[in-house]
């Protein structure tokens, strides 16, 4: 059986590796809105 | 399973987070919104557009996930919702709040720096309203809650349509009236046939306080209101005969569905056949009333 501390630490590096894709995600975005927002104003 | 020090630490299982936010509901929410903003006569770079239905998937997760923050102790009474991560215990209550807060904010930043401020401020409302006019204050105290709940989940066209004009016109308010003016009888109609569930929660919903039968009438008559509202664009002429025809078709069947709920004399939830059906219906029935507001849009150019 697998010990509460290493579901513990698995479940903190799923987390983790997920919120370093999602803040990826979001500076893309944030640069595509910044991109699309410029073209507007032209 | 045994309990463990994962299961109430601090470190929530990601997808009790993602079922925090109720992706069931925000498939809807997410196609009003899309509808909302395709239908405006302006339309916006593919990346803004994006940008404003993430943001009204978002700000409707941070409104689920605040809601099941504040209902953990009546979620955990019914057998509907007992194994969400609150009531369930898979995650502690200051974690979901803590998640919803920074969603909903992160959300309403996002979108006033995407699109306006005028559709921020609207999000912004929506979020509050759901939490704090409905979840808060009149869930619990009222069998009209559902009528208010409505109003919630009728802001995604709005904000969507406001998103990409920066403005609020007659056509997008009608699609506020539509989803406001169908959730009563899409949930009363859920609510008849999982009766019990809400008894037992001591949640003053419709059935339960006003009967059965006075729960059937009122089904029928917030459908007729729904079709009024549903045809109503076409009649004003701000939509064309294509939305005219599916609108005038689909009512008719609402309304011969919820006209079967209401001579239905079932007490027990055995015999709640048309029930079933008027709920089953009116998912497809606002999925495809929307669909045809867009797909008028493209046809009229």
């Amino acid at each position: 059986m697998p010990r509460p501390e290493d579901e513990l630490v698995k479940r903190q590096r799923e987390r983790a590796r997920l919120m370093a894709w999602l803040l990826g995600a979001f500076v893309i975005l944030l640069f595509l809105i910044t991109v699309a927002k410029i073209g507007l104003n032209k | 399973m045994t309990p463990s020090i994962a299961q109430t630490s601090l470190t929530a299982d990601w997808r009790d987070l993602l079922a925090l936010t109720k992706p069931g509901v925000m498939r809807l929410v997410v196609f009003t919104g899309l509808c909302g903003l395709l239908a405006a006569p302006v339309s916006l770079p593919p990346a803004l557009g994006f940008a404003a239905i993430l943001c009204i998937a978002l700000g409707a997760g941070a409104a689920g996930a605040l809601n099941q923050w504040y209902e953990a102790d009546l979620d955990a009474k019914m057998r509907r919702t007992a194994n969400r991560p609150l009531p369930a215990r898979r995650m502690d209550r200051q974690t979901a709040l803590h998640f919803g807060v920074g969603l909903a904010v992160f959300s309403v930043i996002l979108m006033d720096l995407a699109t306006n401020h005028l559709a921020a401020v609207l999000l912004a409302v929506s979020i509050l309203f759901y939490v704090l006019i409905y979840t808060v204050w009149l869930k619990r105290r009222t069998a009209q809650n559902i009528v208010i709940g409505g109003a919630a989940g009728a802001f995604p066209p709005l904000i969507g349509w406001v998103a990409a004009t920066g403005t609020v016109d007659t056509l997008p308010v009608l699609l506020f009236a539509i989803i406001f003016l169908w959730t009563p009888p899409h949930f009363w109609a859920l609510s008849l046939f999982v009766r019990s569930d809400y008894a037992a929660a001591n949640v003053p919903m419709l059935p339960v306080v006003a009967g059965i039968e006075n729960t059937r009438l009122q089904i029928f008559l917030y459908s007729l209101a729904l079709a009024v509202s549903a045809v109503a664009p076409y009649a004003l002429g701000l939509t064309g005969l294509v939305y005219g025809i599916s609108a005038a078709v689909l009512s008719a069947i609402f309304l011969v569905l919820s006209a079967i709920v209401l001579a239905n004399k079932a007490q027990e939830p055995s015999g709640m056949k048309p029930e079933r059906r008027l709920f089953a219906f009116s998912i497809l029935y606002l999925f495809a009333l929307f669909a045809a507001v867009v797909a008028d849009r493209w046809v009229a150019g």
